[in-house]
């Protein structure tokens, strides 16, 4: 959907699209294990040239290039962390979907757990003062007042005809 | 003469969104009750001169007149009527004229409906939609005109991008702005709230629906989107976690949060200020969702420094509008007053529990959407967040989410219980427990998480059931009396089972597309066949067709299974000679909620043809479960209470007079 809606948005500084079909035929390892791997790997590798796509996606002609490069490097052996250091030390992190964990991508990958943590942590506390604060209240909470015992009487006693109209 | 009627409506509108942004505020400080109607009046006949000016682009489109540049760069004279209307927002300059004709749309909505609002109230929020609207519309006059005439008006146009030609551009743009832009109308009421220093449960109660039919339509929005891309783009992919999507994603996760929290407030008086700020929250995302395409950001930061005009205006109404908003919020605030207490186990406590989550993942898609542009920005490091990332961050917050989610309408207001609850979903649980066994031991050896998560989903679905099945009495009551119950239950109930299950039925479909989907990549002759998931596809042969403003290369596949003749595919190459590109266009079929899908490649010299099939088992309720909650979305609306609006029944009498004849 990205390549489309991209289209429709940036359609004016971009030229129409070629239709995408990523993978092609003679590109296939014959080994359907390695050739696994290949597309597992495929699909955590960016394709440099285009707009967030994977290599696995997009039919760019580098990102053929580096499907092949891929399924080179696991022809001749390579371990799938080997292959992705061979593209990383070639083309930088920048190849990387999944970015690695460093300093510089620390924030990426903290934000969200802390930002799940500190609200948990923030709405116990809020909660907590909030209980503490009702506390005093809290006979009151639960139990009704004469008046309202009495107006709570007269809401039942009309409730019924009510609900039939 | 069209163009400049056209363009001059526009200049109009700008002028009736300055008075309405304005007069009504002046209105309000002094009392004054006829300078406040002004805003509903400025309101409605803004709506007609932007709808003029629409109309008037449309017809543009419609007679081909290729002396105004956003014709010539976005239409053909040969293209079909229904391609030359939607061309009209296929490009920058019309969809942002889309855009403030559905913000229009949305005040006038307010202006007539809102007989019912508080006056000075009415006059906020038209003020606040005045000033958005005013930003926008100097936006497009300033930097985006779709009314500039060229001096020597070429015999053709360059035709609309053909990826675009196609039916979901009809509906898919139009939808996801009513969402994005639908917001708008809280956002209105949070600050017109702000202003006012004054919010109760009336003010939740117009809030709601507003929030829900944004939220409907920003559902299907999304959906239409991803099935568009699905079968249009020709590798059967439905979401791939880009930039652009997560724009519309984060509104829509904010917006989620801000329905759910919207309830506690209505319901029970509570979360006041959390409201507003969620309020504030989904519309700034829209914003921003709006920025990110608009400005060229996404293709490169690069991109957006060398031309920065529009940019950067866009740049200035988002820290604006933003920065204002949540200036206001902090100023204002802690003049709201809280109410409503409520224990931790609760129906309150669960809202918020979803609130919490929903948060975290609108968090989670910001912060991995914005960061490799900020670190670009400010180190020069260039690095790439994409699915895998979004997948492992996001993924597993919606795990808890969905796991709380079959307790949250079984819990009571004020104070639940939890134990109880889990008492009443035990069926479920049960029901989830046997799917994920038999799963399990059907695919021995296969994925291990797969089981697991369609487990999830159903318990899911049957806690959504559970939550009727108790409020309806069925199996403990006769059955009369069960009908006589659900019929007397609120819609929005309803609406709530629906919505949740459709969740539970989206997930089905994404965990068995993802872990069962078969493919076949290969080159094909004539009267080759191939296998896929036990289909068969046998290649007839390719023919060449003329279409109106391409040729294309039909191939035509005999499907059987088990020996029986199922049906024909034509998957087609498309050639779209104006722009020398192409499209391809998958053909479909579908079995229950499964698909086999077949697209081609390029034809090789010696004639054979590179084909992909893909066996999608279930695919199809990754988008019934969208519908699922649109329609859920929609019985809430119809709920009696959003019909009879504010609670204000002594009202009534004095509503009607003499007001009315005008229209």
């Amino acid at each position: 959907m990205h390549k489309l809606i991209a289209s429709l948005f940036v359609a004016v500084m971009m030229a129409g699209y070629p239709a995408a079909h990523a993978v092609q035929p003679d590109e296939i390892m014959p080994d359907p294990a390695k050739e696994a791997r290949a597309r597992d790997l495929s699909r955590e590798l960016r394709c440099m040239v285009c707009q967030n796509q994977s290599i696995d996606d997009s039919d760019a002609p580098l990102a053929r290039d580096l499907r092949l490069l891929v399924r080179e490097r696991i022809a001749t052996g390579d371990s799938d962390s080997q292959v992705i250091d061979f593209l990383v030390a070639r083309y930088g992190e920048f190849v990387l979907l999944k970015p690695r964990f460093s300093p510089h991508t620390l924030l990426l990958w903290l934000l969200p757990p802390l930002a799940l943590i500190g609200g948990g942590v923030a709405l116990w506390f809020y909660s907590r003062r909030r209980t503490d604060a009702g506390a005093e209240t809290d006979p009151a909470l639960l139990r009704l007042t004469v008046e309202e015992e009495a107006s709570l009487e007269r809401l039942l006693a009309t409730e019924a005809p009510d609900k039939k109209a | 003469m069209i163009a400049e009627a056209g363009h001059y409506a526009l200049v109009l509108a700008l002028a009736l969104a300055l008075i309405q942004s304005t007069v009504p505020l002046l209105g309000a400080r002094w009392g004054d009750p006829a300078l406040m109607n002004v805003a509903r009046s400025a309101a409605l006949a803004q709506l007609l001169f932007v709808g003029v000016s629409f109309a008037l682009l449309t017809t543009l489109y419609i007679v081909s007149d290729f002396s105004v540049v956003n014709v010539f760069e976005n239409s053909h004279s040969m293209k079909p009527l229904i391609y030359k209307i939607t061309g009209v927002w296929g490009n920058h300059e019309g969809s942002m004229l889309l855009w403030v004709s559905i913000l229009a749309l949305f005040g006038g909505l307010v202006a007539a409906f809102g007989n019912n609002l508080p006056l000075s109230l009415r006059a906020h929020v038209l003020a606040v939609q005045g000033w958005i609207a005013s930003a926008f519309y100097l936006f497009i006059l300033i930097t985006s005109n779709p009314f500039l005439r060229i001096a020597n008006p070429p015999i053709e146009g360059r035709d609309l991008n053909p990826v675009l030609q196609d039916i979901g551009l009809a509906v898919h743009p139009p939808m996801l702005y009513l969402g994005y832009v639908g917001f708008s109308i809280s956002f209105s009421f949070a600050v017109a709230a702000l202003i006012e220093g004054r919010i109760d449960a009336a003010w939740a109660r117009w809030v709601r629906p507003w929030t829900l039919v944004a939220w409907i339509f920003l559902t299907l929005g999304i959906a239409m989107g991803s099935y568009w891309a699905y079968y249009e783009l020709g590798w059967g992919g439905w979401w791939f976690w880009d930039p652009v999507e997560n724009a519309s994603l984060m509104p829509w996760l904010a917006g989620t949060a801000l329905l759910h929290s919207a309830v506690v407030m209505e319901k029970r008086n509570a979360l006041k200020v959390w409201t507003i700020l969620l309020s504030i929250l989904a519309f700034s995302l829209s914003l921003l969702g709006t920025f990110l395409v608009r400005s060229g950001v996404l293709t490169s930061v690069h991109a957006f420094a060398t031309d920065p005009a529009r940019g950067v205006f866009i740049l200035l109404i988002l820290c604006l509008f933003i920065g204002g908003s949540f200036l206001l919020y902090a100023w204002r605030a802690s003049s709201l007053k809280q109410g409503g207490l409520f224990a931790p186990i609760s129906r309150e406590g669960a809202l918020v529990l979803n609130n919490l989550f929903l948060t975290t993942a609108c968090a989670t898609v910001f912060v991995g959407t914005l960061y490799p542009l900020a670190l670009e920005v400010l180190t020069g490091d260039k690095i790439s967040v994409g699915a895998p990332f979004f997948n492992l961050t996001f993924g597993p917050l919606f795990v808890p989410l969905m796991v709380a989610m079959p307790f949250g309408p079984l819990l009571a207001w004020k104070r639940g219980d939890l134990a109880g609850a889990s008492q009443r979903l035990m069926a479920a649980g049960i029901v989830a427990l046997i799917a994920i066994a038999v799963l399990w031991a059907w695919t021995r050896g296969g994925a291990t998480l797969a089981p697991l998560a369609i487990g999830l989903a159903i318990f899911v679905i049957a806690g959504a059931l559970t939550d009727l099945v108790e409020r309806t009495a069925l199996f403990r009551a006769p059955l009369a009396t069960a009908m006589a119950r659900a019929r007397g239950l609120p819609r929005a109930t309803w609406g709530t089972a629906f919505a949740h299950a459709g969740i539970g039925v989206a997930l089905i479909g994404i965990v068995c597309e993802t872990t069962w989907n078969s493919e076949y990549i290969g080159s094909m002759k004539p009267n080759d066949v191939a296998t896929v998931a036990g289909y068969q596809l046998k290649l007839d042969g390719v023919t060449q067709r003329q279409g109106p403003n391409f040729r294309e290369g039909v191939a035509q596949f005999t499907v059987t299974l088990d020996g029986e003749l199922l049906q024909v595919m034509k998957p087609s190459k498309r050639n779209f000679t104006t722009r020398g590109s192409s499209t391809t266009e998958a053909a479909l079929l579908t079995r229950g909620a499964s698909q086999l899908y077949v697209s081609l490649g390029d034809t090789n010299a010696d004639g054979a043809i590179a084909v992909r099939i893909y066996h999608k088992p279930m695919v199809l309720f990754i988008w019934w479960g969208p519908v699922l909650m649109a329609f859920g979305g929609l019985l809430s609306l119809s709920d009696r209470r959003l019909r009879v609006g504010a609670p204000k029944p002594a009202k009534k009498p004095d509503k009607a007079p003499a007001m009315q004849p005008a229209e």
